[in-house]
């Protein structure tokens, strides 16, 4: 079966007065239908970008999609005229973002928020598209729904917001939800409700869904396939199960050796293996890239190769990809 | 929502108290009142012809009687009476307020219907020569002093049409009267609207850097329902705050523009019984602007309060 | 090749220029009609008090530049002595005003309590009243004359400096690094004095060269009504009312060039004073 979205060799930079910025670089994933790909890395490794490139969001002016392929269904979305791709936001592709609050209109209902991506791309008279509101708020588990819909974004919990907002996105049942970091706004105990809510609502619709976070625990909660970014290109790719099992490139080693565990650290006289272990220095600046591997400065294993030629992103084991010399 | 209605009509009274009471100490500050006045001016010699003045007019009480008696006719709606004319205060001015009124309002529509839409259009075609060209031209409207666009006006009138338009009778219609207050309405309204255009203009832009818009395109929006439909309702709250503000400076507006084009109304009268040193108009004028500011920026508070729904419905 | 941080005092006025060019010619055309007023003597090319009938209303040309008026006096002359007397009064009654509102807004800031509700109210009856209005009102109380007008002028500037300062000193009090500040044990004096009044002080620069536009309109609109600067003193102002609607027909320079002299002067300000605004605003930092 044809993978619902696929993405192929995408470049985003940008250009500022401190030179170009090079985001994304030569990124691709594909993701079938109810399936869900994470896309991890720290702030600052293009995970962002590389979101809003899907829905081709970026700013034109400093910003620019210089190469690739986004193909929804077949369709390369970044071949389109703009009132073409128009159509596809919210039809075919949606989003949602990490801050429920500041992403709603604040005067406007949030029925009619939703009601207005369905009268838009469905044609729905004013009372279906209303009534097709207050059922997606009903499917996204908001009790009184009709109630809701009538109300505004400051009314409701930041749980709540962010639910609705997953209704909106969800209004036109779109083959592909990207999901900006959905939770990171969010209380822990909420984080999990809305996680399981996506996870339901995708086996129901079929969505497939790119989520972007920086944090592993939600990737091993919801996802199946997960690609790890840095400085703006892919570093590994792998099923969830296995990434965390054998993690191949030093960075995602260094992530995953540095959460803490229940257990681990107890009290002063902790054994070295045991202490938890930072990756040191810093992301590089994306306008300011060092020759070789990006990540070389901040790695143990680094030798001269790794400085001065960038790691082709190759198959290292069956369905398990890296970018790294040493791997 | 009452709490606060009761609350501000408490203040809003108690701000007025102090206005009366400012204004009243004001004008009796300085020596040489309206008995010296009268009495040089009637050439009159004898000090009891000026006694029989001072006592006439109440003078010689004490000040907080003579601001009580004052106060107590103003609840009453007896103003005292003019210095200059001796017709009651309140004849002079009632007749003036239409026309004043009427030129205000007009003022405010013009200074709004072209404020709006061009500060609109610059904030949306930021950084363009449009922009720049709306920019320039509002902060001229800001920099001009309000009496020399008048004479300018008049100057164009006279070259074009050569007469200078006068305002002696009441027009018929409405339509005359907008017809005859259009000119001095855009005269005194063009530093409105040029305030109203730069607020419109850096409030548009702020929205538009907001996460919701960025969520309004992400849905598949047109970038005009985008800018008209999502982003300019929330634009515009801080312009109708602005608009109370705004009239206050308009009151003021009014005063030069009514003298520069002869218009008789209440602005104008307050300058001529300044030069007169009619004090018991001067007080009851200023006492009338200040009522008319305090409950214009009641409106427009409660207005705002209407509009924007988080306040409207705050849990 | 990472950017270069401007360091020394004139690479930072340089960087600064070429980033608000619009500024900066506010900033030149400031410095010319104050130059124009300070050797206004030696500018101008007559005396701007001497009468001759025989030039009356003199149409622009080689002797008198911009005409003369219905007394024969060139206007000229009279705009480079008016700009002393009318930037003089706006500045003396801007930096009065600014001064005393910033004064009242510290101290509402820092003492709190009884006197800052009193100011409060005090205030809003200032508030409640248009400028123009309430300057009108005091020259009428005082009498008309020039120390008059600057007060009258000064005064209704007040409340409105003194509510944003005060406003902003309540803010800065509750920041973060005030706070850090009085955790390491540092007074209140030196808390004031070190953090908040530096903090203050960018947007009370801003504040003023605001007001100074408004400043002078307002003298030039009390002087149109024969209630501000008086008789020996030229003023843009009142220049205008000499000539209303009498001279419009017959005169038109009489009508021009004033009104050009307030207006170019009101349009550097404001360039000046968004400029500055916009380059002390943190938020406007890329």
């Amino acid at each position: 079966m044809a993978p619902v979205l696929e993405v192929s060799g995408l470049s985003t930079v940008f250009h500022t007065r401190r030179g170009l910025v090079r985001a994304v670089q030569d990124v691709s994933f594909s993701v079938e239908a109810g399936e869900t790909l994470a896309i991890v890395g720290e702030s600052g490794c293009g995970k962002t970008i590389t979101a809003l490139s899907l829905m081709r969001l970026i700013p034109q002016p400093p910003g620019e999609i210089v190469s690739g392929s986004v193909k929804v269904d077949g369709t390369d979305l970044l071949k389109l005229s703009e009132p073409e791709m128009r159509k596809m936001r919210g039809s075919r592709i949606a989003m949602i973002f990490q801050e429920p609050m500041t992403a709603l209109n604040p005067l406007m209902t949030i029925g009619r928020q939703i009601a207005e991506m369905v009268m838009l791309h469905d044609g729905a008279s004013k009372q279906v598209a209303r009534d097709r509101a207050v059922e997606m708020l009903h499917h996204v588990r908001i009790p009184e729904p009709a109630r809701r819909a009538r109300e505004y974004p400051h009314q409701m919990s930041g749980g709540m917001r962010q639910r609705a907002m997953i209704a909106m996105a969800l209004a036109c049942k779109p083959k592909v939800l990207v999901a900006d970091e959905p939770t990171t706004a969010l209380d822990v105990t909420i984080q999990a409700q809305i996680l399981d809510l996506i996870g339901d609502l995708q086996k129901e619709f079929g969505t497939a869904v790119v989520l972007i976070t920086h944090d592993l625990g939600v990737v091993a909660e919801v996802a199946q396939r997960v690609v790890v970014m840095y400085a703006g290109r892919k570093v590994e790719e792998a099923s969830v199960g296995e990434l965390f099992a054998h993690p191949l490139h030093p960075y995602p080693r260094g992530l995953l050796g540095s959460i803490p565990r229940v257990g681990s650290a107890r009290g002063l006289d902790v054994s070295p293996d045991e202490r938890l272990r930072e990756i040191t220095g810093m992301v590089p600046a994306l306008n300011d890239l060092p020759p070789g591997c990006a990540f070389a400065p901040r790695c143990s294993l680094a030798d001269a190769r790794c400085r001065e030629t960038v790691p082709p992103f190759e198959l290292k084991q069956p369905d398990h990809f890296a970018a790294c010399w040493q791997a | 929502m009452l709490t606060y209605l009761i609350r501000r009509l408490l203040l809003m009274i108690v701000t007025l108290f102090g206005v009366s009471v400012a204004i009243f100490l004001l004008l009796r500050i300085v020596p040489g009142n309206i008995a010296d006045i009268l009495f040089d001016s009637a050439g009159m010699i004898d000090p009891s012809e000026k006694q029989k003045i001072i006592a006439d007019l109440g003078l010689d009480l004490p000040l907080p009687l003579q601001y009580w008696s004052w106060l107590n006719g103003v609840l009453h709606g007896e103003l005292g009476f003019s210095y200059v004319s001796e017709k009651p205060v309140i004849d002079e001015i009632l007749p003036r307020i239409p026309i004043t009124a009427r030129l205000a309002g007009l003022a405010l529509v013009f200074a709004i219907c072209a404020g709006v839409p061009l500060g609109v259009i610059s904030a949306v075609k930021q950084n363009t020569k449009l922009d720049y060209a709306l920019r320039v031209l509002s902060l001229s409207g800001l920099s001009m002093p309000s009496f020399w666009l008048g004479l300018l006006i008049l100057m164009a009138c006279v070259r074009w049409f050569g007469t200078i338009p006068i305002y002696d009778r009441a027009p018929a219609s409405i339509w005359a009267w907008i017809a005859m207050l259009a000119i001095p309405a855009a005269s005194v309204g063009f530093r409105s609207s040029a305030l109203i255009m730069r607020l419109t203009r850096s409030s548009m832009l702020e929205i538009l850097r907001q996460d919701f818009v960025r969520t309004a395109k992400s849905k598949g929006l047109s970038d005009n329902a985008v800018t008209y439909v999502h982003a300019l309702r929330n634009a515009l709250l801080p312009v109708i705050t602005t608009i109370g503000v705004e009239t206050a400076f308009l009151m003021g507006g009014l005063i030069v523009t009514e003298t520069v084009f002869n218009i008789p109304g209440v602005a104008r009268f307050l300058v001529e019984a300044i030069r007169w040193r009619d004090y018991p108009m001067v007080q009851n004028l200023v006492m009338f602007i200040a009522v008319v500011v305090v409950t214009v920026n009641l409106i427009v508070d409660l207005l705002y309060m209407l509009v924007d729904p988080r306040i409207r419905y705050s849990e | 090749m990472s950017a270069t941080v401007p360091h020394s005092f004139w690479n930072n006025v340089s960087y600064n220029a070429r980033r608000y060019p619009l500024g900066v010619a506010g900033g030149i055309i400031m410095i010319v009609f104050v130059l124009a007023a300070i050797f206004a003597s030696a500018v101008a090319p007559l005396d701007p008090f001497n009468t001759n009938a025989k030039a009356s209303l003199a149409a622009p040309g080689p002797v008198y530049l911009f005409g003369a008026d219905m007394m024969g006096r060139d206007v000229l002359s009279r705009l480079i002595h008016g700009a002393r007397v009318s930037l003089a009064v706006a500045l003396g009654a801007t930096i009065i005003g600014s001064g005393i509102g910033c004064a009242v807004g510290l101290a509402c800031g820092y003492i709190g309590g009884w006197f800052d509700l009193l100011v409060q109210r005090v205030t809003e009856v200032m508030q409640a009243l248009p400028l123009l209005v309430m300057a009108l009102v005091i020259t009428a109380s005082l009498g008309p004359s020039l120390r008059n007008t600057i007060i009258a002028i000064a005064i209704p500037l007040i409340p409105s400096v003194a509510r944003v300062i005060r406003s902003n000193v309540l803010s800065l009090r509750e920041m973060p690094y005030v706070e850090a500040a009085k955790a390491t044990g540092m007074s209140e004096w030196r808390i004031a004095i070190i953090h908040v009044l530096p903090n203050t002080l960018a947007p009370l620069i801003v504040l003023a060269t605001a007001q100074l536009g408004s400043t002078i309109l307002t003298e030039a609109s009390l002087s149109f009504l024969g209630l501000g600067v008086p008789e020996p003193y030229p003023s843009w102002g009142r220049m205008l009312s000499e000539s209303a609607a009498e001279y419009v027909r017959t005169a038109p320079w009489l009508v021009i060039y004033p009104g050009l002299a307030i207006s170019l002067v009101v349009f550097g300000s404001n360039l000046l004073g968004d400029a500055l605004r916009d380059a002390l605003d943190p938020r406007q930092r890329d």
